[in-house]
């Protein structure tokens, strides 16, 4: 099972020869998907070499290869985990019962809603980062962009064989959707808002793998417990891809750091802009964007769905082998309610809060990724320090949308708010400067000027290494 | 629930635009819009959040009154948009913390109210040349839906996320009884199938199957959302002719309430709790309008449309507010004359103001006899039930008629009683009252414009007993008391029976069905039960269900 098949147009380790329906249904649905990626990826750069990743095993030593692809040619394809026989539903209700390895009718409609969510955005990241590849700083990021684009489609193709396999007609149709919705678009959006966002600048691409692709791993990992197996088993997969995401994501937003640092040191008491490197200042508020965006895809605090999810046994928490509890019945959770603008603390039935739940995780490793950058500050001896924005601000999802808050959370009448955002979130002044700085850099072992290069290269490569050949 | 007129947690049911809270009144010309914006904490009563535009009372209050005010104040409007104001979402239907917190009877009497809201869409686009389209800006779900399956027409944002959905079944384990499985069948007629599984899927249905569906019956893209909502409206303005320029201002009906009574100019509630009655008396005044023009003058102070103002305010508050009282009686009083001269005009006048009152005194007469009391008419010395008065009579479950020369009560037929106030089931009161005798219709009919006794009241058929002096108050005491010793579920249920003979409508579908499998379900342990769906939604427990059929 682990060894994946790639005699067969669509590589898999699913078996798929010996279920023809369901290899009638992905293939009728391939060439729709190919026509996608030739209007909706990064379509200019088709035609070249890139040195991408695949995955030829779903074990965890040694389960990818490197090699220059042109990108159509990846080997998009369907990997599970290997099935274990004896795994039981870890949490909820059904704790304890055998996993189960078709979908349970009363749940069906709730795991068709789950998957469709989590597919939508995989390739929504894809088209929101479609044109980034004609202003990227180094043959390094531009292949890294590439990496990451190929890996959502993969994603949503393993989204698609779920919903194929076990959603019928129903889910045919959700598949044909993904490939319909646009992000940004004002007809047929993407499900989720920040899917919507436009991501037209690398700081913005990084501040996206950072926060964005980083609730898709705690998205993942609530999903990896899922007591529906074919879901676990091809999340679990996911998760070892998306993490070269967030690494993209951290180190990326570092480098930009770095570079300042030294412009700083350089030229002390000058604006960063003026040596093409970005003002800390300005990369904060771009933390702030992307993080606070990010922090409504958990959904509402309270939140009758992740009950429904959680009891019923398809979505748990991150890490639910670290909890004691898994039948979340009896406990309670206390979460700071925001009633006509006041801060009220509540309890609520902990099944309720499981959204809450997961988003403690996502921030706690968010700050994670702050300390990293203050490293980088206090090393190159620059006073200036990040921090990520209270949970509060700037939401749009959940009890504190339509409300004000500063990076504190202190709350905050209308009036301060228009007059202090401009301090907080990136102005239009901000990306238009950012914007002047995205010029391609393609020289191979060169970097634009506000980045620094990286501490090693992809697959120990040296750092002139020619990742894509253009 | 409230135990004396005066207690804080009274529902009201007056209120105006610029204090509407979750409803936004707009006009362009002749379209109105009305955008739902509830607002999420403040409920009509502690207890629960107004989430994703869902509903309560308060809200649905709002809606009534900006339905009757475009009737009334905008005869210029032609057609009203009913969207929503939040972000892709149209309207989540009836809150369900609220319907799980309220009294059985909270409950029948909110689900009661909506449908008559409801009901009273379908009207106005009948008779006021006013059509409502549905645009769903986003997801219309259980109650938002079956607001919209009230419009003319629906229009549903193709955003390829918004639905239209009926969770009640698969969700909440009750129905969308707010006309919802009626109107899906009877008005949009679709297939039953079709009808079946949509009405289990959560989630429901979007974009172009609702419209092959017949589900809704337009899709429009987001960037071209405003266009396609002001053609549609236009279309749908352009079926009918503006009914005037200029409108009639409606003042507030406000009751003077105290401990035991309800006091308005013209309607009189006396409250009895030890007998559990309400005493409602109607008086007409001395002088009233004999002509348009003059009706017109008045406005919302012409007696005929106050009275009845006042008469459905008080009905609402005795359902809502007085739930200890079983039974009503009613008298109507003043001059006979100003009863004949009113309906002479409401009958005859083709002034759209006129024929506004008209169908508003029709509504008032439906919401008189949708009531879950007893209602007796008592003709008793001084009273004059006569035309209008006569007809609240026939709407009520018995009519005692005081038989003494010495002791006059005066009856009288106008023109009103020949299909000018039809019933929910299209008849007219006395058609429906003699369903086995048609020839006593055309009898009773005959006299029209007179007034007589209590002895030809008997002969006619119009009394229920016509007691003489010597036997009135025993008799009467009697049948008090009685009524008062019965089951009130054994009396609302028989009742209900009772008063709707003939043949079926849409609306009596609505209210049946509503009595007999929302109201049922409402009291199963299935629904409300400690393991119950409706108990267990949006709590961590899974319903648990008996799975006994009946």
């Amino acid at each position: 099972m682990a060894t994946i098949d790639y005699t067969q147009k669509i590589p898999n380790n699913v078996d798929l020869t010996s279920d023809k329906r369901l290899q009638r249904a992905l293939e009728a649905w391939q060439p729709n998907y190919l026509e996608w990626w030739a209007q909706m990826g990064p379509t200019d750069f088709n035609t070249k070499d890139v040195y991408l990743r695949t995955a030829v095993s779903v074990d965890s030593d040694g389960w990818a290869v490197f090699g220059h692809v042109k990108m159509p040619d990846y080997r998009w394809g369907i990997f599970l985990e290997p099935r274990d026989e004896k795994r039981v539903v870890g949490f909820g209700d059904h704790f304890g019962e055998p996993a189960w390895q078709q979908v349970p009718g009363e749940y069906r409609n709730w795991l068709r809603r789950l998957i469709v969510t989590q597919a939508d955005t995989e390739p929504a990241s894809v088209e929101q980062q479609r044109l980034l590849g004609h202003c990227a700083p180094s043959l390094y990021d531009l292949r890294n962009l590439f990496q990451v684009n190929v890996e959502e489609g993969r994603h949503l193709w393993a989204m698609v064989y779920l919903l194929h396999t076990y959603f019928g007609k129903d889910g045919r149709e959700e598949a044909e959707e993904l490939l319909q919705r646009r992000s940004g678009n004002p007809d047929h959006p993407r499900i989720l808002g920040t899917f919507n966002e436009p991501c037209e600048d690398w700081l913005s691409f990084f501040c996206f793998t950072m926060f964005t692709d980083r609730d898709g791993k705690f998205q993942l990992l609530a999903l990896a417990e899922s007591g529906f197996d074919p879901l676990a088993r091809t999340c679990r997969f996911m998760l070892t891809e998306e993490a070269h995401h967030m690494f993209v994501g951290q180190t990326g937003v570092g480098r930009v750091i770095q570079k300042t640092c030294e412009v700083m040191k350089e030229h002390p008491g000058k604006n960063p802009f003026e040596y093409g490197a970005i003002p800390l200042e300005v990369i904060q508020k771009y933390i702030n964007f992307w993080a606070s965006s990010s922090t409504d895809l958990y959904g509402a605090e309270v939140s009758s769905n992740s009950a429904n999810f959680f009891r019923s046994g398809l979505k748990g928490r991150a890490y639910e082998d670290r909890y004691t509890d898994h039948k979340a019945l009896e406990g309670v959770y206390s979460f700071e309610n925001c009633v006509d603008g006041r801060i009220v603390k509540e309890d609520v039935p902990l099944r309720n809060a499981m959204n809450e739940v997961l988003r403690d995780e996502y921030v706690k490793d968010n700050e994670k990724g702050i300390v990293y950058w203050n490293k980088i500050c206090e090393k190159a001896g620059v006073e200036f320090r990040f921090r990520l924005p209270h949970r509060r601000f700037n939401r749009r999802i959940g009890v504190y949308a339509g409300h004000r808050f500063d990076l504190e959370g202190n709350a905050l009448d209308e009036a301060t708010w228009n007059q202090r955002v401009g301090d907080w979130l990136p102005t239009e002044a901000d990306r238009a400067k950012i914007k002047s700085l995205m010029v391609p850099c393609y020289k191979p072992g060169q970097f634009a000027s506000w980045i620094a290069a990286p501490a090693k290269g992809i697959n120990d490569q040296p750092a002139e290494f020619e990742y894509v050949k253009l | 629930m409230a135990e004396t007129a005066t207690s804080p947690e009274r529902v009201v049911f007056q209120t105006h635009p610029e204090r509407y809270r979750h409803w936004k009144l707009s006009f362009q010309g002749d379209v109105a819009t009305l955008a739902m914006n509830v607002q999420q904490f403040e409920p009509q009563r502690p207890g629960y959040e107004l989430k994703l535009n869902s509903y309560d009372i308060g809200v649905d209050v709002e809606l009534a009154d900006a339905i009757l005010r475009l009737r009334f104040e905008h005869p210029e409007v032609r057609a009203c948009v009913i969207t929503g104001s939040l972000d892709r979402v149209f309207c989540a239907g009836a809150n369900i913390v609220m319907l799980r917190t309220s009294t059985h009877g909270f409950k029948v009497n909110f689900c009661r109210y909506t449908n008559e809201t409801r009901l009273g869409i379908e009207d106005a686009s009948a008779n006021s040349n006013l059509r409502f389209l549905a645009a769903l800006n986003g997801t219309a779900s259980g109650g938002g839906y079956e607001l919209a399956l009230a419009c003319d027409k629906i229009l549903l944002v193709d955003d390829r996320n918004s639905a239209v959905s009926f969770p009640e079944v698969p969700l909440l384990g009750v129905l969308p009884g707010t006309g919802g499985l009626t109107r899906i069948a009877d008005k949009r007629k679709l297939r039953r199938d079709r009808t079946d599984v949509f009405s289990t899927i959560a989630e429901g249905i979007k974009g172009k199957r609702a419209v092959e569906w017949n589900l809704v019956d337009r899709i429009a893209q987001l960037s071209k959302w405003d266009e396609a909502v002001g053609q549609m409206a236009r279309e749908l303005a352009n079926e009918v002719q503006p009914r005037a320029t200029q409108g009639v201002q409606l003042d507030q009906v406000e009751a003077t309430i105290e401990s035991d009574a309800l006091r308005y100019r013209y309607v009189d509630v006396k409250l009895d709790r030890t007998m559990r009655t309400a005493e409602l008396t109607l008086t007409a005044p001395d002088a009233c309008p004999k002509s348009d023009a003059e009706a017109l003058a008045q406005g919302a102070a012409w007696w005929y449309l106050r009275a009845l103002r006042e008469l459905d305010d008080a009905i609402c508050q005795l359902r809502f507010n007085e739930p200890h009282i079983g039974l009503i009686l009613l008298r109507a009083k003043g001059p006979a004359a100003t009863w004949q001269t009113t309906d002479a005009l409401v009958a005859s006048s083709k002034h759209w103001f006129v024929v506004e009152t008209r169908h508003f005194a029709k509504r008032t007469l439906k919401r008189w006899e949708g009531s879950a009391k007893s209602l007796y008419a008592i003709a008793d010395d001084g009273t004059t039930f006569v035309g209008t008065a006569l007809e609240l009579a026939l709407g009520c479950d018995r009519i005692y008629v005081l038989n003494d020369a010495d002791r006059p009560v005066q009856l009288g037929l106008t023109q009103v009683h020949a299909g000018l106030f039809p019933m929910a089931n299209g008849l007219t009161r006395l058609e429906t009252r003699f369903l086995g005798t048609p020839d006593s219709v055309g009898k009773v009919l005959e006299l029209a414009g007179k007034l007589f006794d209590a002895e030809t009241a008997n002969e006619l058929g119009l009394a229920t007993v016509a007691p003489d002096s010597i036997d009135w108050d025993d008799e009467l005491r009697l049948a008090i008391e009685e009524r008062a010793s019965f089951s009130p579920d054994g009396l609302t249920g028989m009742e209900q029976n009772l008063r709707f003979a003939g043949p079926e409508t849409m609306e009596t579908k609505i209210f049946g069905r509503l009595s007999a499998w929302q109201n049922w379900i409402f009291q199963r342990p299935n629904a409300v039960g400690e393991r119950g769906a409706l108990t267990c939604y949006g709590t961590p427990t899974k319903p648990e269900f008996n799975t006994l059929r009946t």
